[in-house]
């Protein structure tokens, strides 16, 4: 029992580490000399903030919102576990990470999408990128074990 | 606008000792305007003495990534005298009022080459020792829309959504709460006065969960004396 606690804490936590470190690093993707994320372009000479176009932005306001709902649940999770009563389901906690995990895959569709505005040709999807595409399937699964799991002693 | 540059500039200079009066001029620090529109960059200025009748305002303007500027705009002796071979012109006009200490010029058709700072320069005799303010202009394409403001937009839309949907909540189940609790205490008013007394006491009707939990333990009372 205390064993399938700690794992499910374990996935939630791994889900949102791997958030905070792909909205947080820059490197969605990576050229020979610029990188460039949602928030700075960078070469090797300097950094300068990235374009303020309308798509960067939503793409942006997505990932912090994913971060924020999937911290939500983590929370909810914490409440719900002293709160609920035996045989309940944690439906808010899952309901919470599944749209956290919606979010993260609007956000990395977006940004597929719009890719060839933004990243000139030769410059390949960086690391942030792809951890972002990750975290989607481990915080919808996460949900679903939430929505699916009952509360025992 | 210009009043309270005055006033303010009034404040200011108070603290100031008496020898440094000098003549303070000001215009924007940065005006935006996209291709084809016209702009009005504005000039004023203060100064101790009264506005002369040989005030003169002149406008020089630098383009972006050159170092020479050139003269466009002077106004002296009450007539104004604006750019017929520069930059300029048939696009310039005088739109300032001097004797209010008001030396704007107007714009007209602006093309993406007017990029530039624009420096006005006020005198007022026997007051001419000052400083030229100048104005930046920048022409766009199109508006740019600044950065964050869209990111901000969407998270405080869905938070606020949030926000809404656990108030409604909340509301729907203390109002259904409520009505039910109102419903049964009409109905068994009567009969279980004594009871519900021993078991309520003071009866705020604010907690949804007591109130559940008090109309649960009637509900049950009545089945119970409906059986026997």
């Amino acid at each position: 029992m205390l064993l399938l606690l700690l794992g499910i804490i374990f996935l939630h936590l791994a889900a949102l580490v791997l958030l905070f470190v792909s909205t947080i690093v820059s490197a969605w993707t990576t050229g020979e000399s610029t990188t460039s994320d949602l928030w700075t372009n960078c070469t090797t000479s300097g950094c300068i903030t990235a374009s303020t176009g309308e798509w960067i932005q939503s793409v942006q306001a997505v990932m912090i919102l994913s971060i924020i709902f999937s911290c939500l649940s983590l929370f909810l999770f914490f409440c719900q576990l002293f709160t609920l009563q035996k045989g309940g389901r944690f439906f808010l906690t899952g309901t919470f990470q599944i749209l956290a995990s919606l979010f993260v895959m609007s956000g990395a569709i977006i940004y597929t999408v719009m890719s060839p505005e933004w990243v000139p040709e030769g410059n390949s999807f960086g690391y942030s990128y792809i951890l972002a595409w990750v975290a989607f399937p481990l915080a919808l699964i996460s949900g679903l074990i939430y929505v699916i799991l009952r509360k025992r002693e | 606008m210009l009043t309270f540059l005055a006033l303010t500039s009034v404040a200011l200079l108070g603290i100031v000792p008496e020898q440094s009066q000098a003549i303070a001029i000001y215009t924007g620090w940065e005006r935006h305007a996209l291709v084809g529109s016209d702009i009005r960059l504005s000039c004023s200025f203060f100064s101790w003495r009264w506005t002369s009748e040989d005030v003169t305002f002149s406008w020089t303007y630098r383009p972006d990534g050159s170092r020479d500027s050139i003269s466009i705009f002077h106004y002296t002796g009450g007539a104004a005298y604006v750019d017929n071979k520069g930059p300029f012109r048939d696009r310039l006009e005088f739109v300032g009022n001097p004797g209010r200490r008001d030396g704007s010029i107007l714009l007209k058709n602006l093309e993406l080459n007017d990029n530039g700072t624009f420096t006005c320069d006020a005198k007022n005799p026997p007051d001419i020792v000052g400083r030229p303010s100048s104005v930046r202009l920048l022409v766009f394409e199109k508006v740019p829309i600044q950065a964050g403001v869209i990111t901000g937009a969407i998270i405080g839309v869905v938070l606020g959504l949030l926000v809404l949907i656990v108030v409604i909540y909340y509301l729907m189940r203390f109002l259904v709460a409520r009505r039910v609790f109102s419903l049964s205490v009409s109905k068994h008013g009567k009969k279980k006065k004594e009871g519900s007394q021993q078991r309520q006491g003071p009866v705020p009707p604010a907690d949804p969960s007591k109130v559940k939990a008090a109309t649960s333990e009637k509900k049950k009372q009545e089945s119970r004396k409906d059986k026997k």
